[in-house]
């Protein structure tokens, strides 16, 4: 690659909307998508497509609190974590205490909100940098769901449960609608709210966002209980789906989300992203494992196609920028 | 050493000695003591073959917080060591196995560490992509290269030769203590005394300023990784030869351990301070930990959650500490 800047009349003869992330990357899609149906004629399919989407509802509830955080520029590793430990107490709560199933749901989601709002507090109060709150957090809460559920799972939920995770509504997957709800929301939230704005302004110059009086550390401190309850969410999501709650559940979860964040265009370095980035990244993701699991590639083979993906999208990522500014 | 200094400046540097000392003898305090009070509860726990059998079970959990150590100090955090330490043990058996002279298997562990970890050293210092993204990509890349090549399989009918870990050196110190020990006092004295080993405290502790003085940041780091490249390889050779068979998974959240160990063992994580003496002292305070919980009767399944516990605490502690010192 050379470093030779291009001449001013060279740099527009593509239009600006083309060489966005999100554009490059939805067209990148598009061409999986063809070459994939090509190769497997069970993968274009609405039926599959439909339960791909199903199958990322987990991930994808997380991968929005994610791209709010990463683009103040922090990070966190725990809600992997934190789904086993939902998970757990989920099936705990309703199995040992006897609450009643609708009251264990409450409980896992506020035991999710609680465990964010805890790496929220110490990040914001005691200036721990999220990185190391939330790997030792990652350490903590699965320790927790470890501890507490002494490799034991909870089986036999009533019937109703399983809705949510199994039936679908209006011919879509159920937890299909309330990933595509929040991710409505969360777009409109980070695009067109103070709150959102707040977001980008942190992750440009922290600094500068405090002096300009913006509520940096409450923001924050929302953003990362808010990653916390998503987290819980996504393990009732996830218990309804595989009927059943171990305390290994979620584990890894971290490097989908993160991938799916980073590959969507969100900078690591802080201050850029958006939803419909992340959105097209986590289908990327999907798809992606979809397709190589049907011409025949094992599961284990897909993370080693994932961890690539999210190394090099990071590579391109950062040298576009570096020449966007001129460096 | 004597220091002959202007009045001030001793005390300054006797409070930064002491702070410094501390965590070190905090630590040793809390190995020793340990011992005692679960020896009190449960004499069994004190017994020679258990002590033993958790230092030998552990020894490379210590040589990998050793070059986990320096990566921090840097600046910089690893999240892919365990994965790694997994695939060299599996590419040191193969060879063995196979029919490779045993010290090539031996080689070919820390050869292929030093490559790895060199090569995540040039993406994070020259192409400048965070560590955490680096090593969190590679981290699945080893994991589900090496369950994918191998299936899951085991390796066994190791030749005994390649067992160095049965070796036992003047016919006690068995040989994974005794690397432990050399590895932390070697690296413990080279980045004490070498330019070279201050070079990483500079990068760590305030990489403008490193710069300034000459040293170059993107060299340092990628020695950094490549030492603890070197380290991971040592490790795996443990690891690989302290049973008969080799299984192609390591346990779940290694890196975790290891980063742990560092952590707790006094090495800030906001980079530039801490020493390996420490993080050696701490591997084995978390596996006491682990050995006392069992003694106890307290499920072995609460282990992760007491290393969560420490190292929050420890991080906390760390962090308070130094905006006291910035403070006053």
């Amino acid at each position: 690659m050379s470093e030779i800047p291009l001449p001013h009349s060279a740099k527009r003869v593509v239009p600006w909307w083309l060489l966005r992330h999100e554009t490059m990357l939805a067209l990148i899609l598009l061409v999986a998508l063809i070459v994939l149906g090509y190769l497997n004629n069970r993968f274009l399919t609405l039926d599959n497509l439909l339960n791909q989407g199903r199958l990322t509802t987990e991930v994808g509830l997380i991968a929005l609190p994610m791209t709010f955080i990463i683009i103040t520029g922090g990070i966190d590793l725990s809600v992997g974590s934190i789904v086993g430990l939902c998970a757990i107490l989920l099936g705990y709560s309703w199995k040992v205490f006897g609450f009643p199933l609708p009251l264990a749901i409450c409980f896992s989601l506020l035991v999710g909100a609680a465990a964010g709002f805890l790496n929220g507090i110490v990040i914001t109060r005691v200036k721990v940098p999220p990185l190391i709150m939330t790997i030792a957090t990652l350490a903590l809460y699965r320790g927790l769901a470890e501890g507490i559920s002494q490799a034991r799972s909870v089986r036999g939920y009533p019937e109703w449960f399983y809705f949510i995770g199994q039936d679908n509504l209006f011919g879509v997957p159920a937890q299909l609608w309330l990933l595509l709800i929040s991710i409505v929301v969360a777009a409109i939230v980070l695009d067109r709210t103070t709150f959102g704005r707040t977001l980008y302004a942190i992750g440009n110059n922290e600094t500068a966002a405090r002096f300009s009086g913006l509520p940096v550390d409450r923001v924050k401190l929302i953003i990362y209980t808010l990653s916390g309850f998503m987290a819980g969410l996504s393990a009732c999501v996830l218990v309804s789906r595989v009927t059943t709650t171990r305390s290994d559940m979620g584990m890894g979860y971290e490097l989908d989300v993160i991938a799916a964040v980073v590959l969507g265009g969100t900078s690591i370095f802080g201050g850029v992203g958006t939803i419909w980035g992340t959105v097209v990244g986590l289908a990327m993701i999907q798809l992606l494992k979809n397709g190589l699991a049907l011409t025949g590639v094992k599961g284990d083979a897909t993370i080693v196609v994932i961890g690539t993906v999210l190394i090099l999208s990071t590579l391109v990522a950062s040298s576009l920028q570096r020449r966007r500014e001129g460096v | 050493m004597t220091t002959v200094t202007l009045a001030g400046a001793e005390v300054d540097l006797r409070r930064r000695l002491k702070v410094l000392a501390s965590q070190e003898a905090l630590l040793a305090i809390a190995v020793i003591g340990l011992a005692i009070a679960v020896g009190l509860y449960n004499p069994r726990f004190l017994a020679a073959r258990n002590l033993s059998d958790v230092l030998l079970g552990n020894a490379y959990i210590a040589v990998a917080a050793v070059g986990m150590s320096m990566v921090i100090i840097s600046g910089n955090i690893d999240i892919s060591v365990g994965a790694l330490i997994g695939v060299l043990a599996t590419i040191s058996g193969t060879l063995a196995v196979n029919g490779a002279p045993i010290v090539v298997a031996w080689l070919a562990a820390l050869v292929v560490g030093i490559l790895v970890m060199a090569l995540q050293g040039v993406i994070i210092a020259y192409l400048r992509i965070p560590a955490i993204v680096v090593t969190l990509g590679m981290l699945s890349i080893l994991k589900g290269g090496l369950i994918s090549v191998t299936g899951g399989k085991w390796i066994t009918d190791l030749p005994d030769s390649f067992h160095l870990a049965d070796i036992e050196l003047l016919g006690v110190l068995p040989f994974p203590v005794f690397l432990m020990i050399l590895a932390t006092i070697l690296a413990a004295l080279w980045m004490r005394y070498s330019a070279s080993g201050r070079a990483i405290y500079a990068v760590g502790g305030n990489a403008e300023a490193a710069r300034l003085c000459g040293i170059s940041q993107p060299r340092t780091i990628v020695m950094v990784f490549a030492l603890h490249g070197l380290f991971a390889g040592a490790a795996a050779l443990l690891y690989a030869t302290q049973l008969r068979v080799i299984q192609s998974t390591v346990p779940p959240n290694l890196e975790l351990t290891i980063i742990t160990a560092s952590v707790v063992g006094g090495v800030s994580i906001l980079g530039g301070v801490g020493t390996v003496v420490g993080s050696t002292l701490a591997a084995v305070l978390i596996a006491e930990i682990a050995s006392a919980l069992v003694f106890i009767d307290v499920s072995p399944y609460w282990i992760r959650a007491v290393q969560g516990v420490l190292i929050l605490v420890t991080v906390i502690a760390d962090i308070l500490r130094r905006r006291r010192m910035a403070g006053a």
